[in-house]
């Protein structure tokens, strides 16, 4: 690929430039103690884009991601819902926002069904007095659960099974699906098959486009660069804590996305 | 992508599966029900005594406080907590009941209030070292259990509480027709806490700490709050069975309780509540309950050293739990 080289990395944001990033964050500063994780980094996503956030161990993927889910506050910059600037002090209020995390290993409870994980923390009450006791409409839950997992292509046996019963590859799914369902605006996924074989994960990009399709916007992290240039739309690489790089999926390598994580040449978009 | 879902679909969808997964909740309680049965079965050929109303109706009280506080020990398990504190919680709770019924002349309804406030103040106590101190609980109710038993014996002098109005003994001795008061309680009891961990959002939210506690967190379960909540209605619990346990011998005995924490621990692990937290159901916990409590019975009545009691509950403990993590890893190298 990487043969159009009128098309540069803000080209590609043209269809969607007039409405604000869904997600953004700009310049953010994050220390711990004396060690500076992020040195002013930029992240940009638009509507109804898979953006993959690569870069080399340490340059504050993980650091990022958990900025943008709530997980840690910035000491500097800001981070931007449609173009409103918001603060998550906790993942709830990231949630509220309408982003969604899925965490490498914590995803899931593995003795609660497929449904209860999916409505895990957004129980479905029954009405009247017997919902404000705290009695849960379970069979709203199983149906809403089947139905949105049908949507999705993900198929499991039952919605009442335990995740602890089902393959890896099913419960990433599960997990990849809980976010989507529930996301309004951006769903992060760290790293969501790293522990997965091949079938299994072409399971989980197949949800993944499925959600794109249907306008969701999908943040991937991942090591895996011919995965991330199959998957992805853009890409923005981050190397030192800064962003490095904005490029297209699909006029790039993985060379040259190896060499923006590595800085082995100046930033690569602006070379293009 | 067809191809994909063609291939998932049929996968995992085998009877034998269904099946699987259909009993593997059940299993360790068919087990349980099955020794039940069994060891009913051998006392009744064993003992004479066995099978009379007056020993049927001692089981049935004996089993009633053990199923109570085991049905407290339950919630805590399926936290992947534990209670150690149970037994010195309960001999509190019914010394404070039986003190207040003699030095201040308490009703019994007023006097069951107070030994439940103590047992659901232990309970606060046990669930803010866990969630607010972050000791773990083990250790937190480690603690509790000696602070409850030194407090015992310095309120009491160590000497039991006697001089107790027949009244007292209601709750412990008292029948509606000839069913034991105390079983009532307890079916009442049992009923409401399985409806609460089945049914409610409070029950999905205890299954959920125990199983993953970061992913609860990070589901917006407010996880402090509900586990606290799970200690303290177990503190509820523990004061009500110790206030049982006082009535049926009306009297506040400051050594009542010592090990009992091992036979409520034996009785949830015995009905399938797992130690790895994330598992249990009250039905298997009075299985488990009826099951010690018969063990203990037909002990005495075959005469058997206490001694050897001790033995045997420990043997069931260990095989139970070896029980239990068989079953995990089995489940978890399908995974």
């Amino acid at each position: 690929m990487g043969t159009t080289p009128t098309a540069t990395a803000d080209s590609a944001q043209q269809p969607t430039a007039a409405e604000p990033p869904v997600l953004e964050a700009r310049g953010i500063v994050k220390r711990f103690g004396h060690v500076e994780a992020l040195r002013g980094a930029d992240f940009t996503v638009h509507r109804g884009e898979v953006v993959a956030l690569i870069g080399d161990n340490g340059a504050g993927k993980s650091t990022l991601i958990k900025t943008l889910s709530g997980v840690h506050a910035p000491d500097e910059g800001e981070i931007r819902v449609g173009g409103r600037p918001v603060r998550f002090a906790t993942p709830v209020d990231a949630r509220r926002a309408g982003v969604e995390t899925v965490y490498q290993d914590l995803a899931v409870a593995d003795d609660l069904s497929v449904a209860a994980n999916l409505y895990l923390g957004r129980e479905i009450l029954r009405s009247g007095p017997l919902g404000r006791l705290g009695l849960l409409d379970k069979r709203a839950m199983r149906l809403g659960a089947a139905a949105a997992l049908n949507e999705l292509g993900v198929r499991i046996p039952r919605v009442t099974t335990p995740i602890a019963m089902l393959s890896g590859g099913q419960r990433q799914c599960v997990a990849v699906a809980r976010a989507i369902i529930w996301a309004t605006n951006v769903v992060i996924l760290d790293e969501p098959t790293a522990a997965l074989g091949v079938v299994q994960t072409g399971r989980v990009l197949d949800v993944v486009r499925r959600a794109r399709d249907a306008g969701m916007s999908v943040v991937l992290v991942s090591h895996n660069m011919p995965q991330v240039l199959e998957i992805a739309d853009r890409v923005e690489v981050l190397r030192l804590g800064r962003r490095a790089a904005r490029l297209r999926a699909d006029e790039v390598t993985t060379d040259d996305l190896v060499a923006a994580m590595t800085g082995s040449t100046s930033v690569a978009s602006d070379e293009r | 992508m067809s191809t994909v879902e063609a291939t998932t679909g049929t996968q995992h969808g085998t009877p034998g599966d269904w099946f699987r997964e259909r009993i593997s909740h059940a299993v360790s309680e068919l087990t349980a029900a099955t020794a039940l049965v069994v060891l009913f079965v051998a006392l009744s050929v064993a003992s004479p005594y066995f099978l009379t109303a007056d020993n049927l109706f001692n089981i049935g009280a004996q089993t009633a406080v053990i199923a109570i506080i085991a049905t407290a020990q339950t919630m805590v398990i399926i936290t992947k907590g534990i209670d150690l504190s149970v037994g010195s919680v309960a001999a509190l709770a019914g010394v404070v009941g039986a003190m207040v019924v003699r030095d201040l002349g308490f009703p019994l309804w007023a006097a069951t209030m107070v030994a439940i406030g103590v047992g659901a103040t232990a309970g606060l106590l046990n669930g803010l070292l866990v969630t607010v101190a972050r000791i773990p609980p083990f250790i937190a109710t480690l603690g509790t259990m000696s602070v409850g038993r030194g407090l015992v014996f310095i309120i009491t002098g160590a000497v039991g509480v006697y001089g107790l109005p027949r009244s007292f003994q209601l709750l412990g001795n008292g029948e509606i027709v000839g069913i034991p008061f105390a079983v009532v309680i307890t079916v009442l009891v049992a009923v409401g806490v399985a409806f609460l961990l089945s049914q409610t959002r409070f029950g999905q939210y205890t299954y959920a700490m125990g199983s993953n506690l970061e992913a609860a967190r990070r589901s917006g379960i407010r996880v402090g709050r509900h586990l606290t909540g799970v200690y303290v209605l177990a503190g509820v619990l523990v004061g009500l069975g110790g206030m049982i346990a006082a009535s049926r011998v009306n009297s506040g005995q400051p050594n009542y309780g010592i090990s009992l924490e091992l036979d409520v621990i034996a009785a949830a692990v015995i009905g399938g509540a797992s130690l790895f937290g994330g598992q249990g159901r009250i039905v298997g916990t009075i299985i488990g309950a009826f099951l010690i409590a018969l063990v203990r019975n037909g002990a005495v009545l075959l005469d058997i050293s206490i001694h050897y009691q001790q033995v045997i509950v420990g043997l069931i403990i260990w095989a139970a739990v070896y029980f239990d993590q068989y079953r995990r890893r089995r489940l978890e190298s399908r995974g």
